[in-house]
């Protein structure tokens, strides 16, 4: 490349400006927290970690960091098991509903998140189901588990087929091959999803509101005291929960990273 | 096309043995089953009783009335297209904003070099995961009156900005911030679609940039920036929380009716009828973009 020139010094500039421009609600979600006064007003007169002792004392919070947590295990966990299946039929088989499948796969992520969580509250209700997070579950499951099988079908498609070919003619079983060589290979796919699994539903809460009932999830949370009741708790929660998501996000990298070299 | 993406796949059709082509067959059917299962039980089947209760009466909680378009009357007697506008053209500018602004920043992170793109795609990718409400409640801090742009600059210059929010363009900005992972990151995996050669081969052949782009890089890249575009506006047509924290009832959109519908309104046909508009419209946008698509080359490539 030849331009190495103003245009691309700009193009820098700007790539930067927006990368920082993401990050200055978490920031200023970080500042207000240790902001002695009840309502934020900028610069700080006198700071404090007085809203983080009030948030680690609070029972409600530790609930719903439970229930969040609990959620988002459970999505992962569910999402990797339909979501392997899933890509195997995505992209390793040819099979006669296969295009059909492939294209209804992508319609819950297409979707107004919203909408879909009414609409699985009026489903729920009307068939009886009670909402709790086991609802929630199943609702960021209908999400989430399409975008899991994404991740782990682009593993799919780049290796070869012969291999499990091979293994077969060589006498192994259908579970062995499965075990022994499917799996392995998609390995780092695998890992890949469960991570953005527990992410995304850590994050999640349009679906996590309309389905989880008396159950409160820490956006959930977070939601419901920024509508009424502020307390400088909501920035010391936030900003805990941004914590929480980059820690798993960096240890989950590193792993990645360090472990496999797809 | 469809003789690439036929190739891409394991040699199943190609495969002499006719008995191992069938089992292949039922194999990836019981593959696709339980997500097949979950996506009839989580999501066609709440579709289907969100259009069955739109036809039901007014404040009726059962979905087996008797059928009647009143739901559908009230949408226009009841003024409920003016938060149907609203969301539509929300969407549609911040889809359109998006695309402008995340171009040069794919073009960008294409162009840096592998370690340092990864680095970058990661720290775009990453606030997905922090809850959008915290997100928003961050920028009404920092653009409210007393808040870190206002004091700031007070502070500095003793200059008062006052509040920056409660106003339409910042809940375009809002949902523009929020958006922008989603438009950026298929953009990029278009993006690197695009082999290097082919640009060296247009620019050797005395192509002008604007040739490259327009004829070269825009075609080769459009599937990821239509996924791109398409995942914004369908998302952004369902947008709340944008409009409620940086808005603060400046203005309503379409999911805000919906949801006060269902909750303080305890009417669940109106708030179908409202779900199945929003629902047909994404989809129509959906299909549009979907028939030009080919995503099994797209993810099959991208490795």
């Amino acid at each position: 490349m030849n331009d190495t020139s103003t245009g691309d010094r700009l193009l820098r500039l700007y790539l930067t400006l927006v990368v920082v421009l993401l990050y200055i609600p978490m920031f200023v979600v970080g500042l207000a927290s240790i902001s002695r006064s009840r309502f934020f007003v900028f610069p700080i007169r006198k700071t404090s970690m007085k809203w983080y002792h009030d948030t680690f004392a609070s029972l409600q919070i530790q609930e719903a960091v439970w229930t969040s947590l609990i959620i988002a295990f459970c999505v992962a966990l569910l999402s990797v098991i339909l979501a392997v299946l899933g890509a195997l039929a995505y992209a390793r088989y040819n099979w006669k509903g296969r295009k059909l499948y492939q294209q209804l796969l992508l319609v819950p992520i297409f979707f107004p998140q919203s909408v879909l969580g009414l609409a699985l509250q009026i489903w729920f209700s009307s068939i009886g189901v009670q909402m709790s997070w086991g609802a929630t579950v199943f609702a960021q499951l209908v999400w989430i588990a399409p975008i899991v099988t994404l991740v782990i079908a682009i593993q799919a498609y780049g290796y070869n087929g012969s291999v499990e070919e091979a293994a077969r003619d060589l006498g192994a079983s259908r579970w062995q091959v499965f075990r022994d060589i499917t799996l392995p290979l998609l390995g780092p796919g695998i890992f890949s999803g469960f991570l953005f699994a527990i992410l995304l539903s850590w994050g999640n809460f349009p679906l996590s509101y309309f389905t989880s009932g008396a159950d409160v999830t820490i956006p959930e949370w977070l939601y419901g005291k920024m509508i009424g009741g502020y307390t400088p708790m909501v920035p010391a929660v936030g900003f805990l929960s941004v914590l929480a998501g980059a820690m798993a996000l960096i240890v989950g990298l590193t792993i990645r990273v360090r472990g496999h070299s797809p | 096309m469809t003789e690439i993406s036929e190739s891409a796949l394991p040699p199943a059709s190609a495969n002499p043995l006719g008995r191992l082509k069938l089992s292949k067959v039922s194999t990836g059917l019981w593959y696709a089953l339980p997500m097949g299962l979950l996506l009839i039980s989580g999501f066609l089947a709440p579709l289907v009783m969100v259009l069955l209760y739109s036809f039901m009466p007014r404040g009726t909680f059962s979905p087996f009335g008797t059928p009647t378009l009143e739901n559908y009357v009230d949408i226009v007697v009841q003024n409920f297209y003016i938060s149907f506008g609203w969301s539509l053209f929300l969407a549609l500018i911040s889809t359109l904003i998006l695309l402008v602004v995340s171009y040069p920043l794919a073009v960008a992170i294409k162009r840096a070099a592998p370690k340092r793109a990864l680095i970058l795609t990661v720290l775009i990718i990453a606030p997905l995961f922090v809850a959008e409400n915290i997100r928003l409640h961050g920028w009404v801090l920092f653009l409210d009156k007393a808040g870190v742009l206002d004091g700031g600059v007070k502070a500095l210059t003793g200059f008062e900005i006052g509040s920056l929010v409660n106003s339409v363009p910042v809940i375009i900005f809002g949902l523009v911030y929020i958006y922008l992972p989603f438009m950026l990151f298929p953009m990029i995996l278009g993006l690197s679609n695009i082999p290097t050669d082919v640009k060296e081969a247009a620019s050797d052949m005395g192509a002008s940039r604007w040739q490259m782009f327009r004829d070269i890089e825009l075609p080769l890249a459009a599937p990821g920036i239509l996924i791109g575009g398409l995942l914004c506006f369908v998302i952004a047509l369902g947008a709340f929380s944008e409009s409620k924290f940086l808005g603060q009832g400046v203005i309503v959109t379409i999911a805000q009716d919906i949801e006060s519908a269902f909750t303080f309104g305890q009417n669940w046909p109106r708030g179908s009828a409202l779900s199945v508009l929003v629902i047909l419209l994404a989809g129509v946008a959906v299909w549009m973009a979907m028939r030009r698509l080919d995503l099994e080359k797209m993810l099959g490539r991208s490795q």
